[in-house]
């Protein structure tokens, strides 16, 4: 191993983490607004809607995200959507994670206790209200590990999308290997930027987790 | 005058009829207590009086609030049940207060959401219910800070905060440790004694006797008799009233 090709490639590994960071983190914003509608309109039952969303979450959850991102890329452009590297990456991220958190958003709002709803109704609360006042912010307590998880698992299947080209941490570690022949070393730094990338993220979930549980501390 | 009028109220889950036609008239001011073995169809009943059981026949009256049962699920129902339920406190065997705010934050929670109240407002409300149920010192504690007793008259607090015409009370000390069912069974006599029209469940033989103007005996989802505390425990008609009573005792 030689250092001086560590240092070299750095600027530009790093470079790329940010391009890899860019796109967990508007996925995760786009999966979070799909995840939590599609978990909404699951429990209220939307009539139609209900159906599309268990359909979508269906699909997802049946087939690779590495067929989904190729369907996007490659397979919509035949009927006329042509989207780029990136969109289409970040297309498929969102889509893929919104029906996993939808399924974590829909259990921990079901798993609020039937009481919290029953107390809020019975003072005469609309549904729409106590869902918002009330089983909302105990839900979302609830998810918070699992909406880490799922942003973690983002977060490592952003290296997927370097397959339709999008230069991020892991394609860029390819291209230098190309020129450099260090395969060892070189994905060696792009995993070691990974475990420090998710590690952070991880740590300051944990955070926030302990803060909104602090109620329930005695 | 009767604030509460039920007529031929029935509920069935499926085919089993658990409410087999109830009437019963509640006045101004009284307190009634509801006995009778379980699966009789108490909680049944205050729950349909809520509406958080949908009734299956009959009429209920709150007051001037009446709503038909059976009818249409849509939004001019919907809003007449709220309406009934902003005037009827509604007390759970297990508190069910909302563990993400404070004591005196679930007291303002009502005035705030239904009343439209100022939080300033809300919070002067807040803290003389909480002096009232002997908790002025515990505005800012969690429930899970506080016992089972405390919780539950936070919870009596809560109801009261949205000024209801009547409360309900569903075995409203059932859930708590017996050195801890003094102190709620005392704030539901302050209450008595102010005048506040309720329907307790409960099996507290001595505070029914205590604090009942009418006892009311339940079984098999009918009223099998009804009568002062002195009536139905001194002296009760009906074999299965006397039956029960002795397995309680
Ligand atoms: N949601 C429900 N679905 C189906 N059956 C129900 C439901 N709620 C109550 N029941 C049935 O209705 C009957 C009456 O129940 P209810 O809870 O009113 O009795 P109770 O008099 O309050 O009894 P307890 O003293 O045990 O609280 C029971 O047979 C019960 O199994
Ligand atoms: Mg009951």
């Amino acid at each position: 191993m030689d250092p001086t090709i560590i240092i070299d490639s750095l600027p530009s590994l790093l470079e790329a983490t940010l391009m890899t960071i860019f796109l967990a983190g508007i996925s995760i914003v786009i999966a979070l607004i799909i995840g939590f509608f599609t978990a909404i309109v699951r429990i209220v039952k939307v009539r139609v809607l209900n159906g599309i969303a268990n359909i979508y979450v269906s699909i997802i959850r049946g087939t690779p995200l590495l067929v989904q991102i190729f369907v996007i890329y490659y397979g919509l452009p035949q009927i006329g959507i042509a989207l780029d590297p990136i969109s289409s990456g970040v297309l498929a991220l969102s889509l893929n994670a919104g029906a996993y958190l939808s399924e974590s958003f829909r259990a921990s709002i079901l798993s609020v206790d039937n009481g919290q709803m029953e107390a809020s109704m019975a003072m005469g609360m609309t549904y729409s209200q106590a869902l918002r006042r009330i089983i909302l912010p105990q839900s979302l307590r609830i998810a918070i590990p699992t909406l880490s998880n799922s942003f973690i698992v983002l977060i490592k299947d952003t290296s997927l999308v370097s397959v339709i080209t999008v230069t991020e941490l892991l394609q860029m570690s390819s291209l230098i290997i190309a020129k450099t022949f260090e395969p060892l070393t070189i994905y060696l730094v792009a995993a070691t930027i990974y475990w420090v990338l998710i590690s952070f993220f991880t740590n300051l979930l944990d955070k926030l987790e302990i803060k909104t549980s602090r109620y329930l501390v005695r | 005058m009767s604030i509460i009028q039920i007529h031929q109220l029935k509920k069935s889950f499926g085919t089993n009829e658990v409410l087999q036609g109830i009437d019963l008239s509640v006045s101004k001011s009284e307190v009634v207590v509801i006995m009778g073995p379980s699966g009789s169809g108490k909680s049944t009943l205050l729950r349909c009086l809520n509406f958080l059981e949908e009734p299956s026949e009959g009429t209920i009256q709150i007051g001037e609030f009446q709503v038909i049962t059976g009818g249409k699920i849509d939004s001019k129902r919907k809003k007449a049940i709220r309406e009934l339920r902003k005037r009827t406190g509604f007390v759970f065997q297990s508190f069910n207060l909302f563990p993400h705010k404070t004591a005196i934050e679930n007291v303002m929670e009502g005035p705030i959401v239904i009343h439209g109240a100022k939080k300033e407002e809300a919070r002067k409300l807040g803290e003389a219910l909480l002096t009232k149920v002997g908790l002025g010192d515990r505005c800012d504690y969690y429930p899970a800070q506080l016992s089972g007793g405390q919780q539950q008259r936070v919870a009596i607090a809560r109801s009261l905060a949205l000024n209801p015409m009547v409360m309900l009370y569903d075995e409203p000390t059932s859930a708590l440790d017996p050195e801890l069912v003094r102190e709620v069974l005392q704030v539901i006599k302050d209450l008595a004694q102010e005048g506040m029209t309720m329907i307790i469940v409960t099996h507290e033989m001595s505070f029914a006797k205590d604090v009942a103007d009418r006892v009311v005996f339940m079984d098999n989802g009918v009223i099998v008799e009804q009568g002062t505390s002195e009536e139905i425990f001194g002296n009760p008609k009906e074999e299965r009233t006397r039956q029960f009573l002795s397995s309680v005792e």
